[in-house]
């Protein structure tokens, strides 16, 4: 039994690579799980970071620091009265929030957590993810269709149009990613042969190209590496319809967007897509640009002694996360209300800082730098997503299809050609 | 890079899987046909479709099949799609299915499945192997090889088709240029 | 449906009573017989046809209701639309309408002051110094000197705090939702200045029938001095976060003009009317309450745009405190409340006065028959005026855009509808 789970602890293929369901299917839980609390925990962390921004305090009352709000907005949510509209395609009306669920979930199967860390390693992977959320816009069709109302159709006829118009600047700028794979060279600008030059279209043979390369694709060629992955990060805002691209499910304009007419868990179910889409796409960036599971400076910092250092990191961060809970433990109100979120702060610091030193022992340390480093990246683009919406004004609709048409398809295709160029030409 | 092919990737539960895309897509198929409300059948041929995008990926095509989900599923449904809801069905819903001519189907179908039959049994003997081999090089490979080296004149003239088509789109629906 | 009768002006919007009225209970042809007043009105708006969806008609009627989060207040907007573009607006207000006027009738002069600051209850101090010095008018009484200087600094304190609600309400309608909090923090100094000297924040019946009732609290200087530190780099805040912002420039250049022949006829004001380029301010033109002992500038722009009047008020706040700091340093020592008979009884007569308020030339026009209560008030509101120019504004502009453009008229409908 234990050679069995050390067989596979150790094997050096994805669990779907080699062809092991049972393997595959505990990965698939686990993603699920850990996409699922991330989106908890996103939540969470956008209503504090929105409200830092805007120098208000956020939730603080439902646990220590607000920090069970998320689970009592799940509840009220589960307890709400699901209302569906009379004149509804009751159908339709419930397999949309399915649809968009299914395609989120659905990217998560090709994004690679670490060399073997991915639940499979189709060669096929990104055309498989840009051909997955191209389905999330039939979910969001079907939605605004199926609520028998004249603005949710609006609303979800221009989101839609936004996400497809988007899909094909971010299209440009992964075929510029995955062009960068198939060349020779070492370094910025590919001085030499290094690499076998065989392009691929895998999620982990992108990373590992990075690697045989030694750049980040964000530093080819730069600054066509660092174009195309600004393209990419634009569009991927706004094929999530976040801010500044939200206009179609902005509060204040007229047609309400394509969830007016949902409530309850149906309209959680929205959320929990489009947060899973936004840490989707996020991966996706990482993976093309910046390195996907390695630690930064790769190749220039290289040694014993550096690798040592950086794969502190992990358990330094939990300590540093335990240690910002104890201040907050220590600037709680002394008084009898605060006792029990006193109390919960004390423990969940306790965790941070066990979880911290668990990640100091050296078997644990070495298995968990992959996926520490991949996840820190795309907290950073999810960091980004939240600093978008609290300090830009949304764009009107026009402008959205003009800056996505006119602005970002033409460099799209402009970095596109250039890095062939370079590439044939270096 | 990653080897295409690795050892020990044996394909797993062929039969079933053929059985089941190719019921599913049947089953997807007649649902196109038989049901009333045309947004059901329109969701019917996306399920159909993804099926077979299965079905590519059971022949060794990957990229086909990657290409099926993205432009067909994802781009020329959403596009039907578009025109069922903007265009008001309420009429043909409320309509009576007739099939005052069952005789002349029924002839037609028979017909049709006799030729299916025939065209079986000739060609039988070209795939002596009923399951798919796989290829050396990899899909995506050589659809790039092909298109952009044997075919690469039909692939030019094929892009300035849509491109004309674009503009022919454009130039109609626009009210002012 | 004939073509109007005489005398009729021409609509701009084609509105029909049907959409108020039941449409399974009347049909076009007896509507039209049962008012003549739907002759004034031709639809094009054909109701009750199974075949068409409401995306085959050319033009669609749609209502911005009197509920919606980015009207400022109970407004109806009722759009006529060709697709996304707007072809016609008409505003249906008095939904917050309290009579004010009439209650004017049966009050006397000083019972009357309370109600004029919850007309634009944003800038409550600048209606009450409006109503104050038209009555002191038509008394023929003048306020002393440090009365004067007080009310300059809180009218001008008010402007700012005007200005600053505006800026966060404009920029949450267009989707930044950053500055309100900001705005309404750097808000809250002068609410307290404000809570300190006559104890309200919002309505706050500062000033009386010739003069100021309270002195200024001890350590009123001082106060106003922090506060003139405090303010700039704010106001330097909310310009990083917008004025180069290029979404936000893409939302408000060219949005909404109105030019210069268009805003003098139709009677606009205030900042809206200053940034279509007419130099006109009453402050400096008709000077009133010392305002011509200090020292400031008019700043107008050059488009009539809502990006112009965006740096226009965003220049009258910095012009506010150039005017407190020089009000503050040298308020003139004296009584603050002139000789005002107890019993109020102004002489037969009619006047009107009017004072630059944040939102334009708010104007009372007070007819008295010699008794203590006014014979009728009729207050010219600025945003009842400026929303006239919504109409011209949106023409031809996309649905988001009117939501910018009432921000930026910067209305406040308890004044519209008093």
């Amino acid at each position: 039994m234990l050679n069995y789970v050390t067989s596979y602890l150790s094997s050096n293929t994805t669990p779907g690579q080699a062809g092991n369901v049972l393997w595959t299917l505990i990965y698939i839980l686990i993603v699920f799980g850990g996409v699922s609390v991330s989106v908890i925990a996103m939540n969470w962390l956008e209503r504090k970071a929105l409200a830092h921004f805007q120098i208000r305090l956020g939730p603080m009352r439902v646990g220590p620091h607000g920090l069970l709000q998320p689970i009592a907005d799940a509840i009220k949510l589960m307890t709400k009265e699901d209302i569906i509209p009379a004149e509804a395609d009751k159908f339709v009306f419930m397999l949309a929030p399915l649809i968009i669920l299914c395609a989120s979930f659905a990217v998560y199967i090709v994004i690679p957590f670490g060399p073997t860390h991915a639940i499979t390693d189709l060669n096929i992977g990104i055309l498989f993810m840009l051909g997955v959320s191209s389905l999330s816009v039939l979910g969001i069709v079907m939605a605004g269709w199926a609520s028998n109302s004249h603005y949710p159709l609006i609303g979800a006829l221009r989101s839609s149009a936004q996400m497809v118009s988007y899909e094909v600047a971010m299209g440009m700028a992964v075929v510029s990613a995955v062009l960068m794979t198939s060349l020779h060279g070492l370094g910025p600008y590919g001085v030499g042969v290094g690499t076998s030059g065989t392009g691929t279209l895998s999620m982990i043979g992108i990373v590992q190209a990075q690697q045989e390369q030694h750049v980040w694709f964000l530093f080819k060629f730069f600054p066509l590496g660092f174009i195309a992955c600004g393209i990419f990060a634009i569009a991927m805002v706004a094929e999530t319809n976040r801010a500044p691209f939200d206009l179609p499910e902005a509060e204040s304009e007229l047609t309400a967007g394509f969830h007016t007419e949902y409530s309850g868990l149906r309209w959680s179910l929205f959320m929990l897509g489009e947060y899973a889409a936004m840490m989707a796409v996020s991966s996706i960036a990482v993976t093309l640009w910046l390195g996907g599971w390695f630690r930064p400076f790769p190749n220039t910092l290289t040694g014993q002694t550096w690798d040592l250092v950086f794969s502190l990191f992990p358990g330094l961060t939990f300590l540093g996360l335990a240690a910002i809970a104890f201040v907050g433990v220590v600037r709680m109100p002394k008084h009898a209300y605060f006792r029990a979120q006193t109390i919960g702060l004390v423990g969940f610091g306790a965790v941070l800082g066990l979880i911290g030193l668990l990640l100091f022992v050296p078997p644990v340390r070495d298995r968990i730098q992959d996926i520490f480093w991949f996840v820190a990246k795309v907290a950073g683009f999810m960091y980004l997503y939240i600093w978008y919406r609290a300090t830009f004004p949304r764009y009107r609709f026009d402008q959205l299809m003009k800056v996505g048409w006119k602005v970002l398809l033409p460099i799209g295709i402009g970095v596109l050609i250039l890095t062939a160029i370079l590439g044939v030409v270096l | 890079m990653q080897q295409i092919v690795q050892p020990g990737m044996q394909p797993v539960a062929t039969t079933f899987f053929f059985y089941f895309l190719s019921g599913l897509i049947l089953l997807s198929g007649v649902f196109v046909i038989t049901c009333k409300n045309a947004v059901h059948s329109a969701l019917a041929l996306i399920f159909g479709l993804l099926a077979q995008a299965g079905l590519y990926l059971m022949l060794y095509a990957p990229f086909v099949a990657g290409v099926q989900i993205i432009l067909y599923a994802g781009g020329i449904m959403v596009l039907f799609l578009f025109v069922i809801m903007l265009v008001n069905l309420e009429r043909s819903r409320r309509e009576n299915q007739f099939n005052k001519q069952w005789l002349v189907g029924l002839l037609a179908a028979v017909a049709l499945g006799a030729l299916f039959v025939a065209v079986y049994a000739k060609g039988k003997n070209l795939f002596p192997y009923r399951i798919a081999q796989p290829i050396e090089t990899s899909n995506t490979q050589e659809i790039g090889v092909m298109l952009y080296g044997k075919y690469m004149f039909a692939f030019e003239i094929a892009s300035l088709l849509l491109l004309v088509a674009i503009i022919g789109a454009v130039v109609m629906a626009k009210k002012r240029i | 449906m004939g073509a109007g009768q005489p005398g009729d002006r021409e609509r701009p919007i084609i509105m029909t009573d049907r959409i108020m009225v039941d449409p399974k209970t009347t049909d076009a042809k007896t509507s039209d017989a049962k008012t003549a007043d739907s002759t004034r009105f031709l639809s094009h708006l054909e109701l009750g046809e199974p075949d068409k969806t409401f995306l085959d008609t050319n033009e669609l009627v749609i209502n911005m209701g009197p509920q919606h989060p980015a009207t400022h207040g109970v407004l109806r907007v009722i759009l006529k639309l060709d697709g996304e573009q707007v072809l016609g607006t008409e505003c249906v207000i008095g939904y917050l309408h309290r009579g004010v006027e009439k209650i004017a009738e049966n009050r006397t002069y000083t019972m009357f002051n309370p109600y004029v600051d919850r007309m634009d209850y944003v800038a409550a101090v600048s209606n009450g110094l409006g109503y104050c010095e038209a009555v002191e008018k038509l008394l023929n009484i003048e306020a002393p000197p440090r009365a004067k200087y007080i009310r300059v600094i809180l009218t001008e304190l008010n402007r700012l705090a005007s200005h600053q609600l505006w800026l966060g309400t404009h920029a949450l309608d267009i989707g930044a939702m950053t500055p309100l909090f900001y705005t309404f923090r750097d808000r809250e100094e002068i609410l307290k200045i404000f809570e300190k000297y006559c104890g309200a924040r919002l309505t706050t019946h500062a000033f009386r029938i010739g003069g100021c009732q309270y002195e200024t609290y001890e350590g009123f200087e001082q106060d106003v001095i922090k506060f003139l530190d405090f303010a700039p780099p704010k106001i330097d805040e909310y310009e990083e976060l917008l004025t180069t912002n290029r979404i936000w420039l893409e939302r408000t250049k060219n949005v909404g003009v109105i030019s210069k022949a268009d805003a003098i006829a139709l009677g606009v004001t205030g900042p809206v009317l200053r940034a279509s380029g007419v130099k006109w301010d009453l402050r400096k033109a008709q000077p009133y309450a010392a305002y011509s002992d200090f020292d400031f500038e008019i700043p107008i722009g050059a488009n009539g745009d809502t990006y112009d009047r965006y740096t226009v008020r965003m220049e009258e706040m910095r012009q506010s405190l150039r005017i407190i700091r020089q009000a503050v340093g040298r308020i003139p020592e004296g009584p603050i409340m002139a000789k005002v008979p107890k019993v109020m009884k102004p002489p037969v007569g009619e006047i009107y006065h009017s004072i630059e308020a944040p939102k334009g030339e708010l104007g009372y026009f007070i007819v008295s028959d010699g008794s203590t209560q006014p014979y009728r008030i009729r207050v010219r509101p600025p945003s009842f005026v400026n929303l006239q120019a919504l109409d011209i504004m949106v023409r031809g502009a996309l649905v988001a855009d009117v939501i910018a453009v009432i921000g930026t008229l910067d209305i406040v409908l308890g004044e519209v509808d008093r």
